[in-house]
This record gives C-alpha cells, structure tokens and sequence, in this order.
C-alpha cells in the first residue's frame, strides 16, 4: 500500500542547503573546540589510566587455581574443565596421592595442569563446570610474554595467582 | 657572483627547499593533522603516542611505507600500474612552482618561476592530474578501481570547467595572469575577499566583492571536487568502492597516491590563498626587500594560511555527508558552470558601469 511520505516545504535559502551546511559546520566546529578545552571526557588514556577499579564482580579476567585452608590445592584432576575448555587451552596430567598422604581420602590431584593463555578465550566455562571450585577467573585481563613459552602457566603459575580460598565447598549441589 | 649564478643557486635552493623540505614534510604533517582534528571532532583523541603530542607519527607511518613490501599483483598491467603513482603526485608538485609562497629574501624572489602565465599554467598542469587516477584505475584490471577510476576522472573533468571559469572575475579585475602581480595587486587595493586596504571606502569596491565572494565559493568547491575530496569523494569512498582506484595499490605507491591527494590538497589551498586571500601579505608587515626578518615573516604568514585553509578542508570532510554521484555531476555542470559564467557577465557589467576602475 502506498505511504505518502510528507516532505518539509523548504524555503528557497534552504533549498541552496547552505544554511544547514553552516550550521553543521558550527556543530563539529563546537565539538572540535570541546575536545580541544579538555571538556569531553571520554578516551581512557590506557596505561596511564585504567578502568581496574570500575570493573564488575562478575569481570573474566585469566583464570587461577586455589588452595584450600588446609593448603590442599582443590583440584582432584577430573578433568571436566579440560574437557569442556572451547579452545582446549586446558592440559591436565591427573596423578594419584599416595597413600602415606594427609589427604589420601581424596585419591587424585593434578600432577600438571597447564592453561595455555594464548588460547585461554576468558570465556569461564572452566569456573562454571569445576564441581570443586577450583579454578576461578581473576581480574587480571593484561597477560603477555615474550615467548609461546611463557604464555603457558603452568600449576604452580596458576596456584601463585590463585591463592587460598577460605569458605564453605557445595560439593555435588545441584543447583550450583 | 653573477647574476646567472645566483640565479641559478637560489633555483636550485628553492626548488630543493621548497619540495623537499617544505611540501613533502607538510604532506605528512597534514595526514597528521587530519588525523588528530578528525578525531577531535569525533570526540576522541587521534594519535598522540609517538613523540611528544604524537608530533613523531609521520615518521613512523614514513618508515613504515618505506619497510613495507611492494607487492605487484599478477592481473594488472605493469607499466601502468607503476606509472600510475608517478602521474597521481608529480603535477601537484609541479604546481607548487609558481605560486610565490612569500616576498624576497636576501634579494631572490620567493617562488621557483615566476611565468607571466601563472595562473594558465597551474590550471593546464591540474588537469595532468586526472590521469594518474585514469591510469590507475584501468591498469588495475578489477572492478572496484574501474569503477573509482571512471567515476574520479569525470568528476574531475567536470568541475576544471567551474574551476577556470570562477576565477576570471579577478583577471578582469587585476588584468594580469602573472601569481606575483596579483599579490601586489591586492596589497595595493585590498585582499579580493576583504578589501580593507587602499581605496577601500569607495563603495564600487565593495560591490565588487559580492562577484568576488561567489567567484571564492565556487572555486573552493571545485578545488574540493578536484582533488577528490569529501564531500566529493566517490571515487575513493571506502563504503562504496573497497578503495577506489587505490584498491590494487599497497606500501610505497599507495603512500605516493595518498601523498598525491595531500599535496594537490595543499596546491589547490595555496592558489586560493594566493588569489583570493591576499597571498603572503598580512597587513602592516612590509615585503622582504625591508629586511630578511620581514622575508621570513611573509614565508610564514603564507604558510599559516594555507594551514588555516587546510583545517577548513578537514572540517568540512568530517561534517558534511557525500553526494551522490549524478547530484555531484548536475552541480558540477548544472550549478557551478551557471553560477561562474554569470558572475563573469556580472564583473564584467560593473566593471564597465562603474566609473573608476578599482
């Protein structure tokens, strides 16, 4: 069905387009002088100025494995993180815990976990799927190296940015 | 030293000075200096990293031209596609010859060649440059360059009609086409766009700046047009055509096509500062042959004004959109070419009615 657009009757000047020209021309002109004065605010000026302090709870920053209290590392190497990882950043080496252990009860730690962080997506889904919690995703967003070496942390890279996690364990919660 | 020495060493020095260390800095500067006024007008920062306010990033974007690999796709047709560069960039250079960018100094005039057919020869060597973009685009062998190339060279021809035409009120004025003369003319009587100096309360001379005014409208506008500027700038429109006729083009002979465009910017500013806008006078600074002091200062005065020109071309890029191309092609022959042709007939009928000849 046809829609009869209604069209503004322009004045003569204004057919010419030239006032509507000055007046743009006045608007970037009002922009550029904004700028200028330092009275926008808007470009972070990046390693002088950083957001850290305005970043949320919920901020995927690189991931970290933890320490429990006792200074068990809480990981029992089930490997579901590894296997749910999308870009497979995840390699673990699952190992057993002798017997003559303290924490014996628990029968599996990592013997090597390694988070490739060139591959690492920050998606989370390592934190989400993690029955023990684990691994965790930190704040930190700026990880670099100089070598593909180096870009690989390994456990004890990841359980030094990771810490000890002090609280409760829902362990096999099935609303978790 | 005699006089065809000096003569000869000041040309070489100008020349030298003027291309090498003038122009070719003040191309890379004014990539700079779009960079940062376009992003200040976008309300962010432009670059500003690389040396103190980011004054050092056209070296960087230089050294990087210079390192980059040159690569010659297999479609396109050699020889063209190497002379394309060449062609895009040697006639803005050339232009820069005869405008006098400043009064004397030490006694050597301040422009490369000071022809009595000024004016002529900047408007025949400006229409060498439609064939860089010709050559560019049917040497690349692909569609998108065609396209920008075909596109680009009617525009351009289009609009050198408006560009002769709106300038011949001030020949009329003036009655010389040598760039020098007409400095001096304006010094005398007033810039053609403010005429505050001479006989300036004489009322005939003002009713001559209403034609004077429309003939730098038009101009300028052409000048936009001519150099494939926004809001001009379909040939190379990036949402339009990939890259236009410099799609096929990378590293060195982009740089050149570029340079090319950014020096062609900074002619067509200079020729509308020489004619229009009083050239290197400022009023109350004497010309060079008072003191070298006062050279230097014309030099400078000159420069400034084609940088304030240049901010303007800057400006206007990034606030007006771009026309589309058959309303660009209706005003280049529709509306300018009318407009130039009658503001001749309207100059030459106030010449003729008026009693004295300003």
């Amino acid at each position: 069905m046809a829609f009869a657009v209604a069209r503004p009757k322009l004045t003569w000047p204004e057919r010419l387009f030239l006032p509507q020209i000055f007046a743009g021309m006045a608007i970037t002109l009002n922009h550029f002088k904004n700028m200028l004065l330092g009275r926008t605010k808007v470009t972070v000026q990046y390693p002088e100025q950083k957001l850290d302090s305005t970043l949320p709870s919920y901020y995927r920053g690189a991931p970290a494995l933890v320490k429990d209290e006792s200074g068990r590392i809480r990981c029992v190497a089930c490997q579901l993180c590894e296997f749910i990882c999308p870009p497979r950043a995840i390699k673990i080496e699952p190992g057993e815990i002798p017997p003559a252990d303290r924490f014996r009860k628990v029968e599996k730690f990592p013997r090597e976990f390694d988070i490739d962080m060139i591959r690492c997506i920050y998606c989370g889904m390592c934190e989400e799927v993690c029955p023990e919690q684990a691994i965790f995703l930190r704040k930190d967003y700026a990880i670099t190296g100089l070598t593909r070496a180096e870009m690989v942390h390994n456990k004890e890279k990841l359980l030094e940015i990771g810490g000890v996690m002090h609280g409760v364990v829902l362990k096999w919660n099935e609303k978790k | 030293m005699s006089t065809t020495t000096f003569l000869l060493l000041t040309s070489l020095l100008k020349i030298i000075g003027i291309v090498f260390l003038v122009i070719l800095p003040m191309v890379s500067y004014a990539v700079y200096a779009e960079r940062r006024v376009s992003a200040l007008i976008q309300d962010r920062l432009g670059p500003n990293r690389v040396g103190p306010a980011g004054l050092l990033q056209p070296l960087a974007d230089a050294m990087k031209f210079l390192l980059k690999e040159d690569y010659t796709p297999e479609h396109v047709n050699k020889f063209y596609y190497w002379l394309a560069p060449c062609l895009a960039m040697v006639p803005a250079i050339t232009t820069i010859a005869v405008v006098p960018f400043g009064s004397t100094l030490f006694g050597a005039p301040m422009v490369i060649a000071d022809i009595n057919v000024g004016v002529l020869f900047v408007f025949a060597i400006a229409s060498l440059g439609v064939y860089g973009i010709v050559i560019a685009g049917w040497s690349s062998n692909s569609k998108y360059p065609f396209l920008g190339g075909v596109r680009s060279s009617s525009q351009m021809i289009s609009y050198e009609l408006s560009l002769g035409l709106a300038v011949i009120p001030i020949f009329l004025l003036v009655g010389k086409l040598r760039l020098t003369e007409i400095v001096q003319y304006q010094i005398e009587h007033g810039w053609m766009l403010f005429p505050f100096a001479g006989d300036w309360t004489n009322p005939a001379r003002w009713l001559l700046t209403i034609p004077l005014w429309i003939s730098f409208a038009v101009f300028s506008i052409a000048v936009f047009a001519e150099t494939n500027r926004l809001p001009f700038d379909l040939p190379e429109a990036e949402t339009e055509l990939v890259g236009g006729y410099h799609t096929e083009y990378g590293s060195m002979k982009f740089a050149l096509f570029f340079l090319g465009e950014y020096a062609a910017m900074i002619t067509g500013s200079a020729i509308i500062v020489t004619l229009f806008l009083g050239g290197w006078h400022f009023p109350g600074i004497p010309d060079g042959s008072h003191g070298w002091i006062f050279g230097l200062i014309n030099i400078f005065v000159f420069f400034a004004k084609v940088a304030a020109l240049l901010f303007v071309f800057i400006w206007v890029r990034f606030t007006l959109p771009r026309f589309r191309y058959d309303q660009l092609m209706r005003l280049g022959w529709v509306f300018f070419f009318e407009i130039a042709l009658v503001n001749i007939f309207l100059v030459a009928g106030l010449l003729t009615v008026l009693p004295n000849r300003i």
